[in-house]
């Protein structure tokens, strides 16, 4: 017995992430920690929690473990629902044979069946893989208002960086009239959010033929939108208006931890009104030691501050040493940063320990990039990492 | 499972009338994040209990939202998990006061089915006074070997450091941990081995006596079963010697929050290895440190937002501290909110206190000043 739902969510999380490099080898990007106590899939499951989205398909494919791990029953996000809540769909073997996930559609084309069993009128389609805070039930809202087929929900960016993303040409009335992937001379500043809700029908129609063309790259990006606006199909804008980052890479990673600092951040997370939810380790508080100093940092529960730290992002779990130094990091959970060792502009994953009297990385207006270290890493005393690796290779 | 626990959260309530006012001492904020009946809890979780009664007499509305279903304790079972235990009282009883329990022994009694029904053949008591991290599997590993009726978990305490008063059980046993003796304090100097209050107990011989007990008109366990029966029944004492503190007035209450900030004290309450201390998850942001914020040997939850100075203090979650603010040896409560150039010394606030720009406030170490939950100054 299924009961009907009005909107299923559908959460892309099978991507690898290859340009986080290291910090995705072992787990898939939406488990890559975020803002000390986060993922990053916590932005897409709590707005669906914080929108009345109870039911979300997670499709997983590339190193699922930490992600499974991770989301579990969905508890932490209300979404151990005896109807619906969170369900884990990895690809799986069928009666005409297994296939993995060859596209974003594809996955979703896979997973009709899951789809049709909440019998929903409406599709949401997500991506793990931007921080943002986002109402899907006020655009679900508009969704229905205008009967569209489909609404994309677009966000303005700076012209200079509009051919990084899906660029969409709207009339006045937000209605779409042209979709280019990465176009060289963008026409407009709206770029796509890749966030999608489709009335279910017309996406079944297209996924199905999409699934039937072998040319196809079976891609929402590439190849559903433009078949549908090919077929004239009524496609809206939906413009949103907040913080939104991709952090697909190392240096967009970085800045966005960074967004989270400051007298007024940008990024504020202590928001009552939208909460973000996340699975919790039971730590005890955070301690400051005697001889501590904490500067312009956000801190979480089970760190112990002996030595200093500035300008940086901490997660659960991590001991800072007496004399030693953190400035303009982040620092993911677990970790150990000895007595006297120095890490400056770096992004440190979870469980490493850094000896006594290492350095890692280099003060930021000096380093040629950003310092990485992967999950377990292990740093000898007194050893150097250069500014700009990224180990281990 | 071979155990079960049963938690007393009302008892010695009275002892800290400023902090239980509202709520049982089970439910009394301490360490930050925590409620002190997570301690009685985890020490049961950790050892592999996974049923769980909570004797609860009155003023329980916090501590019934403190526990919610259980989950944070993984005590949220098909089978066990939390019980809330609320007076017995029937609808033809007139005299609903004189039914309500006062004593340890009366409030077992009134849980006389809880027991009943248990299969474990071995139920741990535990008050919710005392904050410690005890392996009880190990106690009660000894317990089944020495085939014990009651085994009692003693700690010794520096009365410089920790004030005992007249319902702590000085206790005195062999070299094979048997009891030998058992009185209430009187004023003893130095190191002084009590009794924990957590205790051990065969289920079969706690139903003998709970029946002799009404049948006789007993009233206090202490007293009336095991000193009435030392020498005759099993009685041992297994000794613990790790963190250990009982919350007995507001001046104890604010003297254990600041042994929190000793490393060592700290460590060993919390860190013990596969002893975790669990408590519920409030979903807060990570705790921000702005560019003006001081902070040194300082406990501090999840959520707060620093921009002024803090030293020596204990911070819930939630806690706001203003631009020019300093605070010293202080406890602030779960969203306290303090304004600009605020000063505070040897301040207790309760939750949701608020404490407008400009506004001194202080204490001494052995009298701390309270202000009640909610309050604005």
């Amino acid at each position: 017995m299924f009961k009907k739902k009005e909107c299923v969510a559908m959460l892309l999380a099978g991507g690898q992430g290859s340009r986080l490099y290291v910090l995705t080898h072992k787990t898939a990007k939406p488990a890559v920690n975020f803002g000390g106590k986060y993922r990053i899939i916590d932005f897409p499951l709590s707005n669906c929690a914080n929108s009345g989205i109870d039911t979300v398909g997670v499709l997983t494919q590339y190193q699922p473990l930490a992600l499974n791990e991770y989301i579990g029953t969905g508890l932490p996000w209300d979404l151990d629902r005896n109807y619906g809540g969170v369900k884990i769909l990895p690809p799986y073997q069928g009666k005409k044979g297994a296939d993995w996930y060859k596209g974003t559609a594809n996955a979703i084309y896979q997973n009709l069946q899951f789809i049709e069993r909440y019998d929903p009128d409406y599709v949401l389609v997500l991506s793990g893989d931007h921080i943002y805070r986002m109402d899907y039930a006020a655009m679900l809202a508009a969704h229905k208002a205008s009967g569209a087929a489909c609404t994309i929900a677009v966000i303005d960016v700076p012209i200079e960086e509009a051919s990084r993303f899906g660029i969409l040409t709207t009339d006045e009335t937000g209605k779409i009239i042209r979709f280019t992937e990465k176009p060289k001379k963008p026409e407009s500043t709206k770029a796509s959010m890749g966030i999608y809700i489709f009335s279910r029908h017309e996406l079944a129609k297209y996924l199905i033929a999409d699934a039937e063309d072998p040319k196809s790259a079976n891609d929402f990006g590439k190849n559903i939108i433009p078949a549908m606006l090919a077929a004239g199909e009524k496609m809206m804008a939906y413009t949103f208006k907040g913080y939104w980052k991709d952090v697909g890479t190392i240096d967009s990673l970085w800045e966005a931890n960074m967004d989270l600092l400051g007298e007024k951040p940008v990024l504020n997370l202590d928001d009552k009104s939208w909460r973000i939810l996340s699975r919790h380790e039971n730590a005890p508080p955070q301690i400051i030691g005697e001889n501590g100093v904490v500067e312009n940092s956000s801190i979480t529960e089970g760190c112990a501050i002996y030595g200093t730290v500035r300008n940086s992002v901490l997660g659960e779990n991590v001991q800072i040493m007496e004399g030693a130094t953190v400035v303009d990091s982040v620092i993911m959970g677990d970790c150990i940063i000895h007595k006297d060792a120095v890490v400056e502009y770096s992004i440190i994953d979870r469980d490493v320990e850094i000896g006594e009297g290492a350095r890692v990385g280099k003060a930021k207006d000096m380093a040629k990039g950003i310092a990485v270290l992967g999950e377990g890493m292990r740093v000898a005393a007194n050893a150097v990492v250069a500014d700009g690796a990224i180990l281990p290779e | 499972m071979r155990a079960a626990g049963l938690i007393f959260s009302n008892i010695h309530d009275a002892s800290i009338p400023e902090l239980t006012s509202r709520r049982t001492m089970a439910s009394i904020p301490f360490g930050g994040r925590y409620r002190l009946i997570d301690f009685a809890l985890s020490n049961m979780v950790n050892s592999g209990i996974t049923k769980v009664g909570v004797i609860t007499h009155y003023n329980y509305q916090s501590l019934l939202d403190h526990i919610g279903n259980g989950k944070d304790w993984d005590l949220a079972r098909r089978n066990g998990g939390i019980k809330i235990l609320p007076p017995f009282i029937t609808a033809y009883d007139n005299a609903v006061a004189s039914k309500v329990y006062s004593t340890r022994l009366e409030a077992l009694m009134g849980v006389m089915n809880f027991i009943n029904h248990c299969e474990e053949e071995v139920l741990v008591l535990s008050d919710c006074d005392v904050i410690c991290n005890v392996d009880l599997s190990a106690a009660i590993d000894a317990h089944e070997k020495r085939d014990a009726d009651i085994t009692l978990i003693s700690a010794k305490v520096n009365t410089a450091a920790q004030d005992l008063d007249r319902k702590a059980q000085v206790l005195s046993y062999d070299a094979e941990g048997k009891l030998t003796d058992l009185a209430v304090y009187e004023d003893q100097q130095g190191d002084v081995e009590i009794c924990s209050d957590i205790m051990i107990v065969r289920r079969s011989y706690l139903q003998r006596m709970l029946n002799e007990a009404m049948a006789r008109g007993y009233t206090s366990f202490y007293k009336d079963i095991v000193y009435r029966n030392l020498g005759k029944d099993r009685f041992f004492v297994v000794h613990y010697d790790g963190f250990f503190a009982r919350v007995n007035s507001i001046e104890s209450y604010f003297r254990c929050s600041m042994r929190l900030l000793d490393r060592d004290s700290r460590v060993n309450l919390f860190y013990r290895r596969n002893q975790p201390i669990y408590t519920k998850v409030r979903n807060s942001a990570p705790t921000r440190y702005l560019p003006t914020a001081k902070v040194k040997n300082s406990l501090i939850a999840d959520g707060c937002v620093i921009e002024g100075t803090v030293e020596n203090s204990v911070l819930f979650r939630g806690v706001r501290v203003g631009k020019g603010t300093v605070i010293r040896n202080s406890v602030l409560m779960q969203d306290t909110y303090t304004g600009e150039n605020v000063k505070l010394g040897c301040v207790i606030t309760d939750k949701d206190v608020v404490i407008k720009d400009n506004r001194e406030l202080c204490g001494h170490e052995s009298l701390p000043f309270y202000i009640g939950k909610g309050m604005t100054v």
